[in-house]
């Protein structure tokens, strides 16, 4: 996509007016202008997707949910964000600054970086990665970082408990996360998420949802544990630790926190897409002339409907009940499963022969 | 244009790595040193993609980053260490510690300059084998570490499980008296086992019947 941009951009007008040049200066800015042109996209559908996400809920419950703030309540996550940022930061007396300070950027970062290798149509991606599912693994499994700084560096048992739960609960459920990963990267034969996506080519018939099925249901629960979503929130259950690791934040710092984990959301529904719902392609061969990156933002539009779901349909699980899942149901499915997957296709002959 | 950026982020990244492996065994605070630790494997992460060898760094990230290092963390933040008293023998102990490092420094220098390589290997370095564009790095690896290393790459495996099934075994133990939750009990809990209607007669009172498990 930079490349691409790259080459474009001195022929157009706007470039021949300027007498633009293809020098690494000019490479440099397109970088930044392609990372704008997903981050500002990204964060403003992370404001709508808190919106969506109060709606469905209260839908569910028979409320109305945020109705006031513009038409339909549309606005409710400017106002909010508004009302945040105009809030004091606080800094507790007992809390190790620094680290208090840079666990909601780190959050924050990370929760955007792992979008730089997500393909939002055919070669357009940030960073086409050889690695790119590995990249998102390794990315995700930083984001404990800014949970545990925050929770230790806060200098509070509310916060301390939250940020450890969090931590335990992240390594558990990666695992089989990555699990789920092997067995579609086997059927893809690659690393790269465009090579997965163009595996699943030609329609919704042959899209991963159906031979994958059962992972794909490991992988989604697993995504909500990894994400401290409902019914897996744990580390922010309000009932018994207040807020969990955010118990101390305030303003900004806690906005960020906020954002970072709703981008974590939209990430994994996106991840979801490209690894079982084909991607940019059409469900319909003949819908293929609508551009693919709307096909994906339907899709993870879909994937976040899921999460919304069951955020208001299931009770909160108990600590040790998750943990059980985790480690004595999910990793030996998930293991059965990469097994049980090699073996048909190294013997039913389906090995891609790409890879 | 180009080499220069790359030296620059060499420089970056191995001078932060350099950096941030000082400040782990000089910060003051325990949970400081293993947050640079992870500052340090990951400017060695990115180390390894200046290298080309993209998937070397991210399994680094995964792997180090990602679970060792988090395990650490969690250990040092729950440890509760008087970070003074810990500090007061330092001086008497630091004699020991040079003389320990100094040794071992002298013998390092002393391989390093008494080591003979092959005959082929100032060849081989001389003119590598040509690098196949067309093979990415994650299945140069693979193909190697599944054709010509599987008995060593499995026998690392199996080292690996011995010493985690190992560890299991020395630290588990059965505690009499602790109340586990079995799912499979719960679910097969009808209300006929749970509790019986009893019709009273006035004055009478019930005996109850003894407990069925």
């Amino acid at each position: 996509m930079v490349d691409a941009f790259f080459q474009w951009l001195p022929t157009t007008w706007l470039g021949q007016l300027l007498g633009l040049e293809p020098t690494p200066t000019l490479y440099f800015f397109s970088i930044v202008l392609m990372i704008l042109a997903v981050v500002l996209p990204l964060l403003i559908a992370v404001a709508f997707t808190v919106y969506f996400d109060r709606k469905i809920w209260a839908a569910v419950q028979l409320r109305r949910g945020p109705n006031v703030v513009g038409p339909f309540g549309l606005l409710q996550s400017f106002a909010d964000g508004l009302k945040l940022f105009l809030k004091e930061t606080i800094i507790p007396a007992g809390a190790n600054k620094v680290i208090f300070l840079m666990a909601p950027m780190i959050t924050f970062t990370l929760a955007l970086i792992s979008w730089a290798v997500i393909p939002f149509d055919e070669g357009m991606a940030i960073a086409d990665l050889n690695v790119g599912i590995l990249y998102i693994l390794a990315i995700s499994s930083l984001g404990v970082y800014g949970i545990i700084m925050s929770g230790w560096a806060s200098n509070s048992r509310y916060a301390f408990l939250g940020a450890l739960r969090s931590a335990a609960q992240m390594v558990s459920y990666e695992v089989s996360i990555g699990f789920v990963l092997v067995c579609v990267l086997i059927s893809a034969g690659s690393l790269n998420l465009s090579d997965i996506v163009d595996r699943q080519a030609g329609g919704a018939i042959y899209w991963n949802i159906w031979p994958f099925f059962p992972i794909f249901v490991i992988f989604f629960i697993s995504a909500l544990a990894e994400t401290n979503r409902p019914p897996f929130d744990l580390p922010e259950a309000e009932a018994e630790l207040v807020a969990g690791y955010q118990v101390e934040y305030s303003s900004m710092a806690f906005a960020l926190f906020f954002l970072g984990e709703y981008a974590n959301i939209l990430l994994m529904s996106a991840v979801m897409a490209i690894l079982f719902f084909g991607g940019w392609h059409a469900p319909l061969p003949f819908l293929e002339f609508i551009p693919g990156f709307i096909w994906l933002f339907i899709k993870i539009a879909f994937g976040f409907w899921l999460f919304a779901m069951v955020k208001a349909f299931v009770p909160r699980y108990r600590y040790d009940q998750l943990m059980r899942l985790g480690w004595k149901v999910f990793l030996p499915l998930s293991l059965f499963f990469v097994v049980f997957y090699s073996a048909i296709f190294v013997y039913g002959g389906f090995l891609p022969t790409n890879g | 244009m180009d080499l220069a950026l790359t030296d620059i982020v060499f420089y970056v990244f191995a001078a932060t790595t350099l950096a941030s492996g000082m400040l782990v065994i000089s910060a003051r605070n325990p949970v400081h040193s293993v947050l640079w630790l992870i500052l340090a494997f990951f400017s060695a992460a990115g180390l390894f993609v200046l290298l080309g060898a993209e998937f070397l760094a991210m399994l680094l990230v995964v792997v180090y980053v990602g679970a060792v290092a988090v395990l650490f963390l969690f250990v040092v933040m729950m440890l509760d260490i008087n970070f003074t008293e810990l500090r007061q023998g330092m001086m008497q102990h630091m004699p020991l510690g040079v003389l320990i490092g100094l040794i071992l420094l002298i013998e390092l220098a002393t391989l390093a300059f008494t080591w003979n390589f092959g005959d082929d290997v100032a060849k081989n370095a001389a003119s590598p084998g040509p690098i196949d564009a067309s093979v990415t790095n994650t299945e140069a690896l693979g193909v190697l570490l599944y054709t010509d290393y599987i008995f060593i790459f499995q026998t690392a495996g199996l080292i690996l499980l011995v010493a985690m099934i190992g560890a299991i075994v020395l630290t588990h133990r059965e505690r009499p008296g602790v109340r586990r939750q079995n799912i499979g009990k719960q679910v097969r809990r009808r209300p006929e086992d749970a509790f019986e209607l009893v019709d009273v007669e006035t004055g009478e009172g019930v005996t109850l019947p003894t407990k069925k498990g």
